[in-house]
């Protein structure tokens, strides 16, 4: 019974993903990413920071993409392709990790916020001002200056700061939900409250939650390849913004169109893909969406 | 005595002062016996069974002199305690439009088995079994424990939360306004229904049956009282109420009602509106539309008396109602109390 809940909790998932042409196209794209963090070690032929001499001998520093580096050296005589797979591999796990944490995070304040009200609700909604008033690369900065370059302290600084849009979104819609007839019916069920919350309004802000995942983890990759770029990420493992870093500081930028190419695109991928998935959940939860 | 209240307030602090929603509400339920409570809407019907599930938000002031169910005393129950052994097990709700009351995410019957097995130790399969036994009861065919709650009808979804509120075999549930949006026939089906499921039961069930269809109440109980304001203006055995009633309003409301016996008489209603409950009224909250008010009315708040056995009315002129009882049929007993208002 408890395992024919799950699984119908991702067949319903995976329904609402394939209702919507640009999810199926978001789907296919985060599994793929995902496959490639996965198997990363049995993808690239080289280690990340590897330098590879070519058929003659030589250092391969900046070579075009050719057959035998797909997508070319970097000015280390790294191969770009290899970097690449391994770096996929710290994007997906910053995005998801601190993506999940953000919305276990912001749903939880949420929910109790919006659910007791009163002084509780004062206190975690003035905190979230608070964040709001955060600047993310500020506070990573102090946060690096502190304690060093660390891939969790990236994971951390993001988590602390995304959660703030969606307790507040997901506080609006506990209010709402709290109101309804079914809550008060549950209540004199002798429901505890730990019950109503989790048991009863929880699923019925589920399209929205997992909306906010995406958008969570969409946020994630993005404030990490950005702080990265600027050169706060962690500097053993390498991620999309960490590549563009090393292109910035070796000074080819207007050349090597091959190395900045990848991580660019591989970026607006993964982010646009968890947009349009978050679009098909948008659906999911405001059928009126659906008749445009 | 299953159930005894007395003198219960429920005020509700607002920023423009203090709504006495239910303002010094005596009443009692005895073992096996419906109660049915009328009155117009907004007169604290709904905040009453509130008070009892507590169901209100905190903010609200209550207290009373007794609340008790079968000799224990509510008031001293925590809220832990009253959700572990009264609410559901003992005292069960069928709430105002049950339309609205399921969860539309889950399957109908996982609810009733969530509520069973939140207060017994019994096994998922046996609560199953159960609930489809329970849906038997209340005329709804087992296999829709399956289904989601919007593919239910609004009578089926009724149904539902009377086979939910059987579910623990309480010995009182309350119905608020149980057949409000159904259509007659519909109506008339579940209460007949509900009445057979009373007679088939081991264990007496009482029921406090909530609405301000007068017929619904004429059709179900045993006793009824009459709310107005916030207080009750008289409560009685069934028959007596209706036959010789002793309130005022009472005497209005009946006016409003059209008879079977008589259909070609015209129907007269009270003119005025209730009172806005913000206000401290010293006197009796009818007085504003009774026309029957001499200055005495408004000094004091009459006590509920006891005119016969088991019938109470709060009302300080009880001595005249013969006279009353003429004058209210005519039509122009209360056009003139209007013009005094």
């Amino acid at each position: 019974m408890k395992l024919e809940t799950i699984k119908e909790f991702f067949l319903s998932q995976y329904r609402i993903i394939i209702s919507n042409r640009f999810g199926i196209f978001g789907g296919v794209i985060i599994l793929f990413f995902c496959l490639v963090g996965l198997f990363a070690p049995l993808i690239a032929p080289h280690q990340p920071w590897d330098m590879l001499r070519d058929a003659a001998g030589k250092l391969a520093i900046l070579q075009a993409p050719s057959l035998q580096f797909p997508m070319g050296t970097t000015a280390m005589g790294r191969d770009i392709f290899s970097q690449m797979v391994f770096a996929t591999r710290t994007t997906v796990i910053i995005g998801l990790v601190s993506g999940m944490i953000s919305i276990l995070i912001g749903a939880n304040m949420g929910l109790l916020s919006g659910y007791y009200g009163g002084k509780l609700d004062e206190i975690l909604m003035r905190f979230t001002d608070i964040i709001y008033g955060m600047p993310f690369l500020p506070f990573l900065i102090v946060l690096i200056a502190l304690f060093g370059r660390s891939l969790w302290f990236v994971i951390i600084a993001i988590c602390c700061i995304v959660w703030r849009t969606s307790a507040r979104v997901i506080r609006a819609q506990t209010l709402a939900i709290k109101q309804r007839q079914f809550i008060l019916a549950a209540r004199a069920r002798g429901c505890s409250n730990f019950r109503i919350i989790y048991g009863h309004i929880m699923p019925n802000i589920m399209p929205l939650l997992l909306l906010y995942t995406a958008f969570n983890i969409a946020w994630s990759v993005l404030a990490e390849a950005g702080a990265s770029f600027l050169g706060f990420g962690d500097p053993n493992n390498l991620s999309w913004g960490g590549m563009l870093y090393n292109l910035w500081i070796s000074g080819k930028i207007r050349t090597a169109w091959w190395w900045f190419a990848p991580p660019a695109i591989c970026i607006v991928l993964l982010v646009s893909a968890l947009v349009f998935v978050s679009r098909a959940y948008e659906e999911a939860a405001n059928p009126r969406l659906r008749q445009r | 005595m299953l159930l005894r209240i007395k003198n219960l307030r429920t005020h509700y602090r607002i920023s423009d002062g203090i709504v006495k929603a239910v303002d010094g509400v005596s009443l009692y339920i005895k073992e096996d016996e419906v109660f049915g409570l009328a009155g117009e809407s907004g007169c604290g019907k709904s905040t009453l069974i509130r008070t009892i599930m507590r169901l209100i938000p905190q903010t609200a002031i209550v207290s009373a002199d007794e609340m008790s169910f079968r000799g224990q005393d509510l008031l001293s129950f925590s809220d832990k305690e009253y959700r572990d052994q009264i609410l559901w097990g003992e005292i069960s709700l069928v709430p105002q439009s049950a339309m609205n009351s399921l969860n539309p995410v889950y399957r109908v019957g996982n609810q009733i088995v969530e509520a069973l097995q939140a207060h017994t130790d019994i096994t998922k399969s046996e609560a199953m079994d159960r609930t489809e036994r329970l849906f038997k009861g209340v005329g709804l065919q087992p296999q829709l424990t399956r289904n989601y709650p919007h593919e239910f009808s609004g009578g089926m979804r009724q149904r539902a939360m009377i086979a939910m509120s059987l579910a623990l075999d309480p010995s009182l549930i309350i119905m608020d306004e149980p057949t409000t949006g159904l259509d007659v026939l519909v109506q008339e089906r579940i209460l007949r229904e509900l009445k057979e499921i009373r007679k088939k039961k081991k264990t007496p069930t009482s029921i406090f049956l909530i609405t301000h269809d007068i017929s619904v109440i004429a059709e179900m109980s045993d006793r009824i009282g009459i709310m107005y304001a916030g207080r009750i203006m008289e409560q009685a055995d069934a028959l007596e109420l209706f036959n010789e009633p002793y309130h005022p309003y009472t005497l209005g409301l009946k006016n409003a009602f059209p008879s079977i016996r008589a259909l070609d008489r015209e129907l007269i209603s009270i003119p005025g509106s209730p009172p806005n409950l913000l206000e401290d009224i010293p006197g009796c909250l009818f007085a504003f539309r009774c026309p029957f008010v001499i200055p005495e009315c408004r000094e004091a708040r009459p006590p509920d008396l006891e005119v016969k056995p088991d019938h109470f009315v709060a009302c300080i002129r009880t001595d005249h109602v013969e006279a009353f009882r003429k004058l209210a049929g005519d039509k122009k007993t209360w056009q003139s109390s209007k013009s005094t208002t």
